[in-house]
């Protein structure tokens, strides 16, 4: 454990070993604690908040509510009941195939529009980085739900784009962008682009520029700089960016909810309608447990085909 | 006009602030049992509700007295309101010295029950004292769970005196034990002149919600009730006596419906928005909406009595158990039924006011005389017959068929 751990910190300086711990050839007890009396907070943080609860939530959606006459409320009993997940699956499939498309394609929009900005920013900003990275949060001080209630407003069928836009021609009539899945995607994706350019910025400004220089001196065409230099650096700062974009974009349901239609409804409005409106509990869980499955397996594959060496530095 | 974010998205704020004592009190349960039992019972899930019966069941009026306190939870733009204040609640301030703690927190039954469920269910407080919830399932899981605290009508005389036959001992809540009513209305159809454009005429059937004419410009809302009532109306059969097969037809032509890209969405109070935005020219709506509206800039929105009726829907003033002022409720609820009082908040409401005899006090209002006419407001026999009453849930599995009969509809 305690060698795993050295290995892994390249970027510290490895301490000089300890003549008398290789003398006796056991490092001392305290030495040997020392690592899980480190990762004692950090771990207790996760079996607290993400332990306890997802084992709670798992028990959950195993529970059937205790039959009962009229709306005298019985609770729940634990009945080892898996019907919840059979149902989740053959009702909302859609929902979950559509929550996953939607982030997928969040997450290429949000890397396609983020990348240009980082790379602006970390190698153009010059002594002004600092008021570029801040401009691109000022829209953040605002809450998410407002600015999302904004764009309704900006966009709808009456209002100032479109009105003139159609009065120009360049839209035909009747045409409109809410409820659409495009006003929901793009919802997502305008209020998850910080958290794609910002590690991606992190990632850029670490590049060493003599690779670059050495690139050039090697004549290195500027296309060939980008491809074979900056990028392959950068893509700690995609991964974590991917990371930070796709989980929240596919468990999002307030964009669908201001800004969606018909045929727009994520898994979230599933599981948030189950919760608070149906109080189908059971079910809830099984949906988020499901989900929660989803996206750690695909994430770990994901990590496998990158690895996650230096990741840490950026999340 | 401030728009309404979906309930969930502002659900911080549907429950009272809690105090000082109930953060130790909650500290004290972090520290002290972060077994999954407890985490389990503090979901809201344990096995035990008997806690709340026995509360209830024990209540006794006599013992209570007045804390000069009330925490009122009721729905947006239902109460009159003046540059930020409103007049009828200072009065009664004045009148009583109770100060009254108003927060328009609710913005469905579903989402707001769904909140306070659990503390019910734990024999805990709510941190409300009235509480405004329609009829329908949500109500008789009050009811029948024993979360309410019986009213005592002796401390009601001018409910007594003054409220309409017609909320006297509705069939939801026989004699008036849990509930009396806050404000009445009718879910039918609301348009704005896009639609007559589209359609070529007036719209004047629930039919018109189908009319591929409008596709993309229909709102629907995302009550399951309304919805599924509106699919019964459709086809003809009277949702109160719908069976389950009934329901599976009705959702059928709401697939269909949607199949046709009509509906531009499921919309919960923010349909209104989607009206006054032109995004929908043709919504289902409810009646008092629609004269808010034209109030506050949208003077060409109507609302019509579709050809096959309104549904007609009761918003009552409950008392949970574990309210800390119950005597201070109830003066309240009786203060409601005043005339005077009810008049002032019918001229501002412009739902069905449950007190008949203010009609001549709001027709002396200031720009109360056709508030007063409308039928909408002070509704006649001829309107009474045009109404139709929600299907009652006779328990859980009803409900749940319901439900997993339109849901799929929405959230498809």
């Amino acid at each position: 454990m305690e060698q795993h751990l050295r290995s892994d910190h390249h970027g510290l300086e490895r301490p000089a070993p300890d003549l008398h711990e290789l003398e006796r050839g056991k490092p001392r007890l305290g030495k040997r604690l020392a690592p899980y009396g480190l990762i004692g907070p950090g771990g207790l943080w996760l079996a607290i908040f993400f332990l306890i609860p997802m084992v709670a939530m798992f028990l959950l959606s195993l529970e059937t509510p205790v039959p009962s006459q009229g709306f005298k409320d019985l609770g729940y009993r634990f009945t080892w009941h898996l019907g919840e997940y059979a149902t989740a699956l053959s009702m909302f499939h859609t929902q979950f195939i559509r929550s996953l498309v939607y982030a997928a394609i969040v997450t290429g929009l949000t890397l396609i529009v983020g990348y240009p900005v980082a790379y602006w920013i970390a190698f153009k900003g010059g002594r002004h980085k600092t008021t570029f990275l801040f401009l691109l949060l000022l829209p953040f001080f605002v809450s998410f739900v407002i600015r999302s209630l904004a764009w309704q407003f900006i966009l709808s069928d009456g209002g100032i784009v479109l009105t003139a836009l159609e009065r120009i021609h360049v839209l035909p009539q009747g045409f409109h962008i809410l409820s659409t899945p495009t006003a929901v995607i793009a919802g997502i994706a305008y209020n998850s682009l910080p958290f794609m350019v910002l590690p991606l910025y992190v990632s850029l400004e670490k590049i060493d520029r003599s690779l670059i220089e050495a690139a050039g001196d090697l004549y290195s065409t500027p296309r060939d700089v980008i491809r074979k230099v900056i990028l392959p650096l950068s893509v700690p700062g995609i991964f974590a960016g991917f990371l930070l974009t796709f989980i929240p974009a596919v468990g999002d349901y307030v964009n669908n909810d201001i800004l969606g239609g018909t045929n727009t409804t994520m898994i979230g409005n599933v599981i948030q309608r189950a919760f608070l409106n149906d109080q189908n509990y059971p079910l809830a869980s099984a949906l988020s447990f499901i989900l929660m499955l989803v996206l750690l397996v695909g994430i770990i594959l994901y990590a496998r085909v990158l690895g996650t060496r230096q990741i840490e530095e950026y999340l | 006009m401030e728009r309404t974010p979906d309930a969930a998205l502002i659900r911080g704020l549907t429950q009272r602030r809690i105090s000082r004592r109930d953060a130790l009190r909650y500290a004290g349960i972090g520290a002290g049992a972060i077994g999954l039992a407890a985490l389990l019972d503090a979901c809201g899930v344990g096995s035990s509700s008997a806690a709340g019966s026995a509360s209830a069941a024990a209540f006794d009026w006599s013992q209570q007295t007045l804390h000069h306190q009330l925490n009122f939870a009721n729905w947006p733009y239902y109460i009159d309101t003046s540059h930020g204040t409103h007049p009828t609640l200072d009065t009664f301030t004045q009148q009583t010295g109770i100060q009254v703690n108003y927060k328009p927190v609710i913005n469905d039954n579903q989402g707001f029950y769904a909140k306070i469920k659990p503390e019910l269910e734990e024999g805990k407080p709510t941190g409300w004292d009235i509480i405004v919830i329609t009829n329908g399932a949500q109500l008789s899981e009050l009811i029948d769970n024993q979360w309410l605290i019986p009213l005592d009508l002796s401390k009601l005389p001018n409910f007594t005196k003054y409220a309409s036959d017609s909320i006297q001992s509705p069939s939801y809540d026989p004699g008036n034990k849990y509930s009396v009513v806050w404000q009445s209305g009718f879910t039918g159809l609301a348009y704005s002149p896009k639609a007559t454009e589209a359609l070529g005429r007036e719209p004047d059937s629930v039919d018109d919600l189908w009319d591929p004419s409008l596709a993309g410009h229909v709102g629907m809302m995302s009550d399951n009730t309304e919805l599924g009532s509106i699919g019964l109306l459709k086809l003809g059969i009277e949702p109160s006596t719908s069976t389950p097969a009934d329901w599976t037809k009705a959702a059928q032509a709401l697939q269909q419906q949607k199949d046709a890209g009509i509906p531009r969405g499921y919309f919960d109070q923010g349909y209104i928005n989607q009206l006054e935005d032109d995004n929908t020219w043709l919504t289902q709506a409810w009646s008092g909406d629609v004269f808010l509206a034209n109030q506050t800039g949208y003077p060409e929105l109507k609302f019509i009595v579709p050809k096959e009726g309104v549904m007609f829907w009761h918003d009552n003033m409950l008392i949970p158990v574990g309210a800390a002022n119950p005597l201070d409720a109830l003066t309240y609820m009786n203060y409601a039924y005043d005339p005077h009082v009810a008049a002032l908040m019918a001229n501002y409401i412009w739902y069905v006011t449950p007190v008949p005899s203010a009609k001549p006090i709001v027709a002396s209002l200031p720009g109360g005389k056709p508030v007063a006419d409308s039928p909408l407001v002070f509704p006649d026999q001829a309107m009474i017959d045009q109404t139709h009453t929600y299907y009652v849930y006779t328990g859980t599995e009803d409900l749940d068929q319901w439900n997993n009969t339109f849901d799929p509809i929405i959230t498809g």
